[in-house]
């Protein structure tokens, strides 16, 4: 085997805890609580760990981040040891005291979520009222410090007639970029996939407005623009491949390649309360269980993109096809691949509006799907 | 932006937010930015390096034209293709 490449990002979700209930977080349906997390030490640790083993960009996440008291000290402590420290946000929570301790800190980028580009309903999709206007608060503080912001916009049935204007939001807002990404259906979006999943037709419309705001603004906001998966004919490379250049630290310490990595049942995932992150990167399991392509099976394994979407998305393949090493039902090539349609079809035909918010307690009782 | 909007009297600088790293791991030169990381090479550093927002453009060419002894012309058409390639990417300015 190839030695393995060191990891580029971190993405570490320094708790759950959000003021915000999007119905399509990425957080898992059972979040560990405050008393769970881990200790600004032992996020310390991890850090200095990081840098050591090539990783170049922290991103500080959660849930919110700004809901740990010891953000501005973390932060701190990352860009010391020489990574690249970005902010996710929702901006709520933030003060404007804070974001001065924290750019004086050295953090170089704040990505601030959007819900919508109209606040009667952006306010509503985060379940938070006066959530907007606070981002736009946030948004002018950034821009004022003349440090890059990025604007990240998730597209569902709710905000898609929408999705075009969000970007124009962007621009307005200052930001040198937008992340808009049509939903990808796991976590709390799988779990509201009725109340989100567009139709076909709604899907190609936004995709499109969207992209010819490229030419429009090039040279002013770079555009990253995720798929519609459902509408696709391949898949994404999810997190540009398994265990290939990212991973995840959990509130809890847990090592992951992916935000549903957990979904996969008997994979064995490491904690950096345990062992080195560089182990837990390198020799866990689970990391080593989808590296690579040599785990595949047709039609992955004799396709010639297989080195460009690995496979598309294990958690997918799991929820839809009900094996992690199958192909990523997504794809047009595989078997199973009549079963999106049909999703798509039924789920975008139900009313939406009745979600459900994203919460920590009784999350339990909602993980049927 | 097109190259002509890129003249030998613009000073470029590297936008707040992308600085330039060695990096002791993979022992190499990157550009970091939001979300993306260039690998660089030795002559994409050197130019980079001279993009302070105080030296002009000709200037930086002419330093480098001297320093790897290399015909002005060619190191002008390299040095623009880096530059107007990082400005559309919202890391330069000028
Ligand atoms: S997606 Fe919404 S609920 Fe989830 S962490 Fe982000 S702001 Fe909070
Ligand atoms: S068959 Fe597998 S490798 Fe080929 S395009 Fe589909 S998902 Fe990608």
């Amino acid at each position: 085997m190839k030695p393995l490449p060191p990891p580029t990002g971190m993405l570490a979700e320094l708790t759950y805890r959000c003021p915000l209930s999007c119905p399509y977080c990425s957080n898992p349906l059972e979040m560990a609580g405050r008393d769970a997390e881990m200790s600004t030490q032992e996020w310390k640790r991890i850090f200095s760990q990081a840098a050591e083993i090539g990783v170049l960009h922290a991103h500080l996440s959660g849930g919110e981040p700004a809901s740990r008291r010891d953000l501005l000290e973390l932060t701190a402590h990352a860009a010391q040891v020489g990574l690249y420290t970005n902010l996710i946000t929702s901006g709520v929570g933030l003060t404007k005291k804070l974001f001065d301790d924290l750019v004086a800190a050295g953090l170089d980028h704040v990505q601030l979520s959007i819900q919508d580009a109209e606040p009667e309903s952006a306010d509503a999709i985060g379940g938070y009222r006066g959530g907007f206007a606070k981002k736009l608060e946030v948004a002018q503080w950034v821009a004022e410090t003349g440090m890059p912001l990025t604007v990240n916009a998730v597209i569902h049935r709710l905000n898609i007639s929408r999705a075009a204007e969000m970007v124009d939001f962007a621009v307005r807002l200052g930001a040198r970029r937008i992340e808009i990404a049509h939903t990808q259906y796991y976590g709390w979006a799988l779990r509201n996939r009725a109340h989100l999943m567009p139709t076909r037709a709604q899907s190609e419309k936004a995709y499109a407005e969207v992209e010819a705001r490229r030419a429009l603004y090039k040279g002013r906001i770079v555009i990253d623009h995720v798929a519609p998966d459902y509408h696709a004919k391949y898949p994404k490379a999810c997190m540009s491949g398994w265990g290939r250049l990212t991973f995840n630290v959990t509130p809890t310490g847990k090592v992951l390649p992916c935000h549903a990595a957990e979904t996969i049942p008997n994979l064995e995932f490491w904690n950096t309360r345990e062992k080195s992150l560089a182990d837990c990167w390198s020799d866990s399991p689970g990391f080593n269980a989808f590296r690579g392509t040599e785990w595949m099976k047709e039609p992955c394994r004799s396709c010639e993109r297989k080195n460009e979407d690995f496979g598309g998305c294990r958690c997918q393949a799991l929820a839809l096809a009900g094996d992690a090493a199958a192909t990523d039902p997504i794809c047009s090539k595989s078997p199973l691949h009549h079963l999106i349609g049909e999703i798509a079809a039924r789920d975008s035909s139900e009313k939406g509006g009745d979600f459900t918010p994203r919460r920590m307690a009784a999350a339990k009782a909602l993980t049927d799907v | 932006m097109s190259e002509d909007d890129l003249t030998g009297e613009s000073r470029p600088y590297l936008l707040r937010g992308v600085r330039l790293k060695h990096d002791q791991v993979r022992k190499c030169w990157v550009l970091l930015a939001p979300e993306r990381f260039l690998r660089l090479n030795g002559i994409s550093v050197d130019i980079l390096q001279r993009c302070d927002g105080g030296a002009p453009l000709a200037r930086i060419v002419d330093d480098l034209a001297e320093k790897y002894q290399a015909d002005r012309a060619v190191v002008e058409r390299d040095v623009r293709a880096l530059l107007v390639g990082l400005y559309d990417k919202r890391m330069l300015g000028l």
